[in-house]
């Protein structure tokens, strides 16, 4: 166990996320003891199976498609399945859920970080990356609101500026940071708290 | 106390109100998602907190009908996961042949796109002659769109290339008539579907059914809930029957899913055995294929 103050990671991103997402995600070591639960806007037809290998083909910690009802684990990164919201319950399993689309998005990253929010409260860093939409703004100023750490990639290096720039229109978040600033973070958050 | 705490105990009396006053129980639905929709709701109609909603809800049974059906509202699309009506085309319809006549539910049918895809589907099989759908909901309002088999055209686009990859050789347009903003389903599918009402988590078994389909329902539920609905299906399908879920839904937390067997992994198919000896006892695994 560790005495950290933060139990989870959400991370939220569009178009151009999958190579932020290894980039901030493939340094962690396999002993990470946070879980870090990702949605990444995908086609509807997406081969999640292929995606998935191609995470963990790149990144150390275990990468999984979330399951509904299933026991959120420390130390796993999950992946929002294509057409569904994820949701996180207070017993910290997930939901999924066929409710329309948020912001044109469904998993939407709105959706994700307030369930999360509500759930895990100040103990939640939510991150934001590139995209080309505004999902995501509204979730990451609840995490704020609750206490949470915000973390918003910086627009003026990020591929698709508007995701990140939209949040901080609504959100003073905490940091605004490059991809490899946020590895950092990540890479630190990493040595403080690991099952090793 | 914390926001987020003072609102989950707005949030249980609500549904116990709700319960109590109308007979429909939400609270084993998953709590996320109910959460959501009632803030929605809350903000829709202009209302500080949750709690506000209580004294209208017990006294006001029309404003109660208001948020019934925004909160038991689902969403769904013409064929919907091409690959699993080309399953069904493939792997159950050959099986369902041999069948004097078949019976068919579509448990939490919403506006009825699925009970229209089923019947295209059969009538292209050239099975619907036999067949009797029946499509069930606890929303009238949706069970009413049903009915009425008219849907935007807007949508069609997206319907006639979903329709396109379940296999067909035939063309969509047939199926339906189209005015300016509408398409209007053809009659002679409507004449084949039922839709009625009916409450998964209080209704009882209503007919015996060879094929069942309840896709993307059971993910709103909780593990008690959806062991309920199970031995509900499980009650009403013959032997050798077929029960469909969506494609992240699974047996898993149902006490009897050793008496199915797995036809179709990826579209979550999934069929009872036809004699009442096993060859195993041993659970169904339901992880997905190859994550690793």
């Amino acid at each position: 166990m560790n005495n950290m103050k933060y139990r989870a990671i959400v991370i939220g991103t569009s178009a151009g996320g999958i190579e932020a997402s290894v980039h901030i995600l493939w340094k962690l070591p396999v002993t990470f003891a946070l879980p870090i639960i990702l949605v990444q806007h995908l086609h509807k037809d997406q081969d999640v199976v292929a995606l998935v290998q191609l995470y963990n083909d790149r990144i150390p910690v275990q990468v999984e498609e979330a399951e509904e009802k299933e026991q959120i684990q420390p130390g796993h990164i999950y992946l929002a399945p294509p057409d569904y919201h994820l949701l996180i319950e207070r017993d910290e399993t997930f939901s999924l859920s066929v409710d329309e689309k948020v912001n044109y998005s469904r998993p939407s990253i709105d959706v994700l970080f307030e369930s999360a929010a509500d759930v895990y409260g100040p103990s939640l860093i939510g991150v934001l990356m590139t995209g080309a939409n505004h999902d995501g703004a509204l979730g990451l100023q609840r995490i704020k609101q609750y206490g949470g750490m915000t973390l918003v990639e910086d627009p003026a290096t990020a591929k698709f500026p508007e995701m990140p720039k939209s949040a901080l229109a609504c959100t003073e978040v905490d940091y605004v940071l490059s991809l490899d600033a946020l590895e950092k973070v990540l890479f630190t958050l990493a040595a403080d708290c690991s099952n090793g | 106390m914390q926001e987020q705490e003072i609102e989950e105990i707005e949030r249980t009396l609500l549904l116990e109100a709700i319960f109590l006053r109308y007979g429909y129980d939400f609270r084993n639905y998953s709590q996320a998602t109910i959460k959501r929709r009632i803030r929605q709701f809350v903000a829709k109609n202009d209302f500080e907190t949750v709690g506000d909603l209580l004294p209208r809800v017990i006294r006001d049974p029309s404003f109660f009908q208001s948020l019934f059906f925004d909160f038991s509202v689902t969403v769904t699309e013409m064929f919907r996961d091409p690959s699993f009506y080309r399953a069904l085309r493939e792997e159950v319809i050959p099986l369902l042949r041999t069948y004097p006549f078949i019976k068919i539910w579509l448990a939490g049918c919403a506006t009825g796109e699925e009970a229209y895809s089923t019947a295209i589907l059969l009538q292209e099989e050239g099975m619907l002659e036999k067949a009797t759908i029946f499509a069930t909901d606890i929303n009238d309002d949706s069970l009413l769109r049903g009915q009425k088999g008219i849907y935007p055209l807007k949508l069609v686009r997206e319907y006639t290339e979903n329709y396109q990859n379940t296999g067909s050789v035939c063309s969509f347009s047939q199926y339906y008539y189209a005015d300016q903003k509408h398409i209007i389903m053809d009659r002679t599918l409507k004449n084949k579907i039922t839709f009625a009402h009916h409450n998964l988590v209080s209704d009882q078994v209503f007919g015996e059914m060879h094929l069942i389909f309840c896709r993307n329902v059971m993910i709103y539920f909780d593990n008690t809930l959806q062991d309920r609905v199970f031995k509900l299906f499980d009650q009403s399908l013959i032997r050798g029957g077929f029960l469909c879920l969506g494609n992240r839904e699974s047996l898993r937390s149902f006490s009897l899913s050793n008496k199915y067997e797995r036809l179709d992994t990826k579209n979550r198919i999934y069929r009872k055995h036809v004699t009442h000896l096993h060859k195993s006892n041993l659970p169904i695994i339901h992880s997905l294929p190859s994550h690793e």
